[in-house]
């Protein structure tokens, strides 16, 4: 055997760093006769104890979603629609846009109780109310951020100031990748506009930029510069790349750089990816029941196609799907945004939950449902907006070990401090790496001179909300 | 304080015993439970807790012990949990009989006999925080080897470890190295063959002589620093608003061309604009303070938001000069570095007097063009004066009847109602600032108290401000602004609901551009509508299509301005009015997300019950010199006044006429983020936990103690200007060291230090540490030349070795720590790009300049990938292949196929890049439009100039890409495809023209060629 092929095996079974899909790297490696790669920095790793949830699926409703209007009934806030809040609430109290002084507005929208668990929940989420007793409504949720980027980047990386790993990236950094031929972290996005903290929501901050998020659109090229460019076939493809092999692999023998293996596996994995990732992507295979059970429409763009789309990642082993829908800054328009929004998401977000059970994924797949902060109380403009309201929050989470069926938590009177089983960001944060396996202030990354970690120096786990 | 009681009832009822002995009870409690942090491994917060002299000493956070006084001995506050500072020890609290054994045994006096524990009397210093000295030369074996001082490091190191350095590098391929790592380019092969012919031993430097003064090496090495900058083209968070900052960028590149040397480099960047007589250029330097992201989503406070600049601005300080993250001490006292919390706050207030200013400036050109249009006007002002002897009494004359005829004017004390997101500051001179969220479609409502009963008419000033988009008055991108309409309303005090709009019979301005067309492309409309700007009037014709515009052109667009409405009727009431003013902007773009607005940026409204306030209207900036006294006016003053005045004198019509001409021509100019000291200074405070609204004490400017002393220039509070002098005094520890060890990174791909960020106490020991202390000296001992630096270390024998590696070798030295062969790894995002446009020919090598916009996928800039719509007009020309340095960078849309090579966004500091190689580098390369561009026109290049035959052919391309000869086995390989490809394209199984978009087989097949020579490893990998 040649030099360079003999480094090339040694480094691949010692510190090979290879980009996306270890498993794949096996089967390169299995291919050639080779052992399978021992250590590269997507190989799945096992958490430092026995996890509940292997998964993630996290349904980030970017823009602030109304706790008032959707999950935390309010009676009395509706007695007291159009006074000013009680003197002494807003102490300290800083708002975004109005003058936390503003006359309070009753909620809009009518609450019933549902399934055995009795959870109350408002009439804009129907088809949520038939799967209330597998997810756990926490409406003790709280932030320290008011505005759009800083809330969303402090929920998405447990600080408000950029530059930090994101959930996501924690999580592929600390499990892995059980992929063969996908990214281990994917992102979507739909809704009126991209999430106000722009890529660094699902950034690899100062962690290795194999542990990133990578955008996939469910139309057109799923990836960036998946399709061959116009003109180029399969065969011309695979001539080109059989040639970069070959001529990589006379360069690896006489340098001996292992690198460069490194770099002929990425070719074949890119190879690989312009085959299965589009066939993956295309969900009019999906039998027609379950694409009516999300509310999907093949070959339309949608929330709901993300949500089958999710679905499918995680069966291949795509460890952290997020799916943005930056849709929920109801300023204004209230009644008929929330309508439209629940419209276009209630829906495929219980079918996710149902599909995952009836798969039997739900139970190792953690769920998560919430924006970056709540609304106030108050209104704003006349009588159908809210402001930005960090205090207290709904958010719900399914499976993986999450406590079904309870509703935790409770705010005061207005929907506006937390009362009881209060749940900080970064209690979030804790609770969730908790479930994935891992104690929240050891999954921890050495920079510039100190272990950093997603709950940087907080956070408390929350065992009333796991099962 | 529950806690406390407990811990304090609980020790009540313990039974005091005799005399505590500090070996038997306390050394005990320190040896199990605080050894671990503060004992001879480390020692957190230099705290000894097993050495007698540091305890009695103190370490960063106060007195440790205060013999007979536990209150006052931080060590017992910090244990009982009665500390402000957090409770000891972090891992849990101590039982409360040892609590009191300590207390005890300080109120006792401490007695600590002296044979016992550590013998220390300082905590050791660590290395990188004394300044460095020369090291001596280590003796080596293999002196032969030595090409110079690096070398002796080097090889001491690898003879210890018992290895011989790898052979030097053939030719070839330093040659390409050399390039790659110089220039960031890779040689043609005209210069391939001139450096091969040249046998002689001068050869090699002359190479480097030349490669250093290619104007190249300023842009490769100026994204270096670029990344420590955190330079961008946008703002960041929500609205990513775009940025004029490349003249900032441009300053980089050209600074590091002329070889300037580090010390005034930091020195401009940190305080050009405080040096004397600070040149354009010198101001621009210090935008490096200014990169910081800008928040101006709706519900921002603006202040908010300007301290998390300030946070990023000392990040980006720490880690780009000083090699030490000092944000840790934002919140509280470092915890491994001699760093305090308030050492942190007085670094801060250095920084924190400075607007958020953002300035016109000009290029060379534009410059000199400019410069000629005033020296034009200067000659025809001059011809005036000439001829008109008594111009000065005439002025003097106009003045004074210009002056009388001056109506009072009561400042309006209004204040802004609803609830549009954008914040407004209200100034001590009674005007408003506006800042933050700018919507691009909105009415301003102002109301007022007012207690006269004639109210005659109303005055808008427009302001300037340094706050604002260069200085304002306005906030669109120039910083000018559109008034849409002007209404005023007035209501009784007594009934406000009564309120009514007034008539406005007549406005005046002392500005009224020629009516034109608001261009849709910068501020589009939803429905396309036409919008026109233009004077005054268009502010009171009742229609909002129509606008009074500001701007009449670059060069005086900036200026304060003023409008006059006056009321058809004097308007008030018995017992005051309430007065609503509606200041009506719907000439902005339509959708608040593409960042386009033409708002007031500061305006000040005022009244007056005069009649005839329609006679009176001067220019702002003549009402501004006319409140001056005639006699305290500087010459600029002076001319302000002649050059209106000179404009109401009739038989000066045609002079004026043609100087009016000249302002028309003058050149566009760019804007920029600069620091511009406040002259009243703002107050600094520590900050609790880093909260801003948790201000507690102030404190002065200062620097920390572990480093070199601060020299202040005598006579007066030590400046921004003194803190950069004091960054690269030649005692200071870290600066020279940070920079050298960066440098060393750059070439060998891991630095001295390997946490270039940080060369604190937890940073990893370097590699060889005499040599980053030697290289450190080397640097500040020849006037702080960078390129000293750099022609060292490509002169010496360690970076020229071969990298070729053996398994042995890879097993002793695996990431090449030890210098034990030559570099070889991927080279940066940037370079992969210009690598590909350089092999092709399609390189546009101009230097400088505003960003450009190559390709990209058209979708990532609208929602929802976008948050807002971005402007992404694809170039076309020869703009599209510029060097990826050039390319616009948007913080929350980062270029794709630079972001899938690890190139940073700009959101902070970044001085070390990580290198991935993943399946979506192999798809970008594969695939993306640029990168196939590349591809067929190195095909046409070679088919065009390669030769004739398919071997000269091959051989050609091949050396574009890669510098050397390719073997007999890779041209089989490449020439063999290129007959299976062509085949294909001839027989029409491919289709050339939908390839290469022409229906020529050979083209299309030397493409398929070529496109594989650009996706080798070889090509983007620096050898």
């Amino acid at each position: 055997m040649q030099t360079g092929r003999k480094i090339a095996r040694r480094w691949f079974l010692e510190q090979c760093g290879v980009g996306l899909g270890s498993i794949a790297l096996g089967h390169l490696m299995r291919e050639q006769g080779y052992a399978v790669a021992a250590d590269n920095p997507l190989a799945p790793k096992q958490p430092q104890f026995a996890p509940k949830a292997k998964r993630v699926i996290y349904l980030f409703m970017a823009g602030g979603p109304s706790h008032l209007e959707l999950f935390d009934n309010k009676p009395k806030l509706a007695e007291y629609d159009g006074q000013l809040p009680p003197e002494g609430l807003l102490e300290g109290y800083r708002a975004a846009f109005i003058n936390p002084n503003s006359k309070l507005l009753g909620p809009k929208f009518k609450f019933a109780r549902y399934g055995q668990s009795g959870a109350e929940l408002s009439e804009l989420l129907p088809y949520l109310s038939e799967v209330v007793d597998d997810i756990a409504i926490v409406k003790g949720m709280s932030t320290d951020a008011f505005n759009h980027a800083p809330g969303q980047i402090l929920m998405n990386t447990g600080s408000q100031q950029f530059g930090r790993p994101s959930f996501g990236a924690w999580t592929t950094y600390g499990l892995g990748s059980e992929s063969s031929d996908l990214p281990g972290f994917i992102v979507f996005s739909s809704g009126k506009k991209g999430p106000s903290g722009g890529n660094s929501n699902w950034g690899s901050g100062f962690l290795p930029t194999v542990y990133s998020g990578v955008q996939f659109r469910s139309s057109g090229d799923p990836v960036l510069y998946l399709s061959n460019p116009p003109g180029v076939d399969d065969e011309l493809q695979r001539d080109s790349l059989d040639t970069l092999r070959e001529l990589n692999q006379m360069r690896l023998d006489t340098v001996g750089d292992p690198e460069i293996a490194t770099r002929i596996n990425s070719f074949e994995m890119a190879f690989r990816m312009q085959a299965s990732a589009p066939e993956l992507m295309d969900i009019s295979s999906e039998p027609e029941h379950i694409l009516q059970m999300y509310g999907a429409e093949p070959g339309k763009p949608s929330f709901a196609n993300n949500c089958i789309l999710a679905r499918r990642l995680v069966e291949k082993g795509v460890r952290f799907v997020q799916l943005f829908h930056e849709a929920w800054d109801q300023h204004g328009s209230l009644v008929k945004d929330l309508t439209g929004n629940c419209h276009d998401t209630d829906q495929a977000c219980a079918a996710l939950v149902k599909d995952l059970k009836q798969r039997g994924l739900l139970e190792d797949t953690l769920v998560i449902w919430g924006g970056e902060f709540g609304r106030t109380p108050m209104v704003q403009g006349g009588n159908d907006g809210r402001d930005h309201h960090p205090n207290a929050f709904t958010m719900w989470f399914a499976g993986g070990g999450i406590k079904p069926g309870i509703t935790l938590g409770e705010s005061d009177d207005l929907g506006f401090n937390v009362v009881e089983d209060k749940v900080h960001v970064h209690d979030m944060h804790a609770t969730l790496l908790h479930l994935l396996g891992f104690d929240h202030k050891k999954l921890t990354y050495r920079f510039q001179g100190r272990d950093f970690r997603l709950t940087d120096v907080h956070g408390e786990l929350v065992p009333k909300l796991m099962a | 304080m529950i806690r406390f009681s407990l811990v304090l009832l609980f020790a009540c009822c313990l039974p005091l015993s005799a005399a505590v002995d500090f070996v038997r009870d306390v050394k005990p409690i320190f040896d199990r439970s605080c050894a671990g942090c503060h004992g001879e491994k480390q020692q957190l917060g230099q705290l000894r807790l097993d050495a007698r002299a540091i305890v009695l000493e103190g370490g960063v956070s106060g007195k440790t012990v205060t013999p007979g006084e536990p209150e006052k001995s931080e060590l017992y506050l910090r244990v009982a949990g009665t500390s402000e500072h957090p409770r000891m020890p972090m891992g849990g609290e101590l039982p409360a009989a040892e609590i009191e054994t300590i207390r005890q045994w300080i109120a006792e006096g401490a007695v600590w006999p002296e044979s016992v524990g550590a013998k220390v009397s300082a905590l050791e210093t660590h290395w990188a925080f004394i300044p460095p000295t020369r090291p001596e030369l280590p003796v080596v074996k293999n002196t032969a080897w030595v090409k110079n001082p690096i070398d002796h490091f080097i090889l001491a190191r690898l003879e210890k470890e018992g290895l011989a350095p790898a052979p030097q590098a053939d030719r070839t391929t330093l040659l390409r190295r050399a390039h790659l790592d110089i220039t960031g380019l890779p040689p043609t092969i005209e210069e391939a063959d001139a450096f091969l012919a040249d046998k002689s031993d001068g050869a090699y430097p002359k190479l480097i002589n030349k490669l250093l003064a290619s104007p190249h090496y300023g842009e490769r090495w100026g994204r270096h620093w670029l990344d420590a900058a955190r330079y961008a083209d946008s703002d960041g968070f929500e609205k990513d608003k775009p940025r004029n900052v490349w003249f900032y960028r441009d300053w980089v590149v050209r600074a590091l061309n002329r070889d300037l040397s580090y010390d005034e480099f930091i020195i401009d960047q940190i305080a050009g604009d405080l040096l004397p007589n600070a040149t354009q250029e010198q101001r621009v330097a210090t935008g490096f303070l200014r990169n910081s992201m800008i928040n101006e989503e709706g519900g921002i406070d603006p202040e908010q938001f300007r301290m998390e600049a300030m946070f990023d601005r000392m990040d980006a300080v720490g880690k780009a000069v000083l090699g030490l993250t000092i944000q840790c001490a934002q919140c509280h006292n470092h915890k491994f570095d001699p760093l305090t919390q308030e050492e942190y706050y007085r670094i801060f207030a250095f920084l924190n007097n400075s607007h958020e200013a953002n300035v016109a400036v000009y290029t060379a050109d534009e410059q000199a063009k400019r410069a000629e249009i005033f020296r034009e006007i200067g000659a025809i002002e001059d011809d005036m004066k000439h001829r008109a002897p008594d111009w000065r009494e005439r002025m003097a004359a106009w003045e004074a009847s210009a002056r009388k005829a001056q109506p009072e004017w009561t400042v309006l004390k209004a204040e802004v109602g609803g609830i549009s997101g954008e914040k407004y500051l209200y100034q001590a001179d009674g005007s408003i600032l506006a800042q933050g969220y700018a919507p691009t479609n909105h009415t301003v409502e102002l109301t007022a108290e007012v207690d006269a009963k004639d109210i005659r008419a109303i005055r808008l000033e427009l302001l300037n401000d340094p706050n604002l988009p260069q200085g304002g008055p306005g906030r669109s991108f120039l910083g000018a602004a559109a008034l849409s309409e002007f209404e005023v309303w007035a209501a009784p005090k007594a009934d406000p609901e009564k309120k009514e709009k007034l008539d406005i019979y007549w406005a005046a301005a002392d500005v009224n551009p020629a009516q034109a067309e608001l261009d849709q492309a910068v501020f589009p409309h939803k429905q396309n509508k036409q919008r026109i700007t233009g004077g005054i009037e268009f502010a009171i014709d009742g229609c909002e299509e129509t606008a009074w515009s500001t701007d009449i052109g670059p060069g005086r667009r900036n200026q304060p301005r003023n409008a006059i409405f006056r009321l058809e009727k004097p308007a008030g009431f018995d017992g005051g009015a309430i007065l609503t003013i509606k200041l009506v902007m719907r000439h902005g773009g339509w959708n608040s997300d593409d960042n386009q607005n033409q708002n007031l940026g500061r305006w000040r409204l005022s009244y007056t019950s005069a009649e005839k306030a329609d006679e009176t209207l001067l220019p702002e900036r003549v009402h501004e010199v006319l409140a001056v006294p005639a006699d305290q006016r500087s010459p600029e003053q002076q001319e302000t006044l002649f050059d209106y005045w000179r404009t109401t004198v009739p038989q000066w019509e045609e002079q004026n006429a043609r100087i009016e001409q000249l302002w028309r021509s003058h050149p566009a100019g760019s804007s920029q983020l600069v620091m511009m000291e406040r002259d009243k200074m703002r107050s600094t405070h520590r900050l609790d936990r880093g909260d801003f609204l948790k201000p507690k004490e102030t404190v002065d400017p200062g620097v920390p103690k572990f480093l070199n002393a601060l020299h202040a220039e005598s006579g007066h509070e030590p400046d921004r200007l003194d803190f950069a002098r004091w960054l690269v005094a030649r005692d200071h520890p870290t600066t020279a060291r940070t920079i050298v060890n960066r440098i060393w990174q750059s070439y060998f791909g891991t630095g001295l230090v390997e946490t270039a960020e940080d060369l604190g106490t937890q940073s990893p020991a370097p590699s060889h540490p005499e040599l980053l202390d030697w290289l450190a000296v080397e640097l500040m001992e020849n006037d702080w030349s960078l390129k000293h630096i750099h022609r060292l270390i490509t002169t010496s024998a360690a970076y020229q070795q071969s990298s070729h590696v053996t398994p042995e070798l890879l097993e002793k030295d695996p990431k090449n720590r030890l210098i034990s062969r030559g570099p070889r790894f991927r080279v940066e995002g940037e370079i992969v790009r210009d690598i590909a446009l350089s092999a092709s020919g399609l390189l546009n090598p101009e230097i400088g300049g505003p960003p450009v916009h190559p390709p990209s996928p058209e979708f990532l800039y609208q929602p929802p990938v976008s948050y807002g719509p971005k402007q992404w007009h694809t170039d076309t020309g020869d703009e599209r292949y510029r060097r990826a340095l050039y390319t616009f960078r948007f913080r929350s849309v980062p270029y794709p196929a630079l972001d899938a090579f690890d190139t940073p966004n700009g959101d902070s500091a970044c001085v070390r890049r990580v290198r991935s190689n993943t399946p979506l580098q192999a798809l970008t390369t594969l695939n993306e439009t640029v990168f196939l561009e590349a591809a067929e026109a190195l095909a046409a290049k070679t088919l065009a100039e390669g030769g004739t035959s398919e071997d000269q052919r091959l051989t050609y391309a091949f050396r574009r890409v890669l510098t050397r000869l390719p073997n007999a086995k890779e041209k089989d390989a490449l020439l063999s495809m290129l007959e299976r490809q062509r085949k294909r394209f001839e027989s029409g199984g491919l289709d050339a023209k939908e390839f290469v978009g022409k229906a020529s087989p050979e083209l299309a097949a030397w493409t398929t060629v070529a496109r594989v020579m650009l996706n080798l490893d070889e090509t983007i990998t620096k050898e």
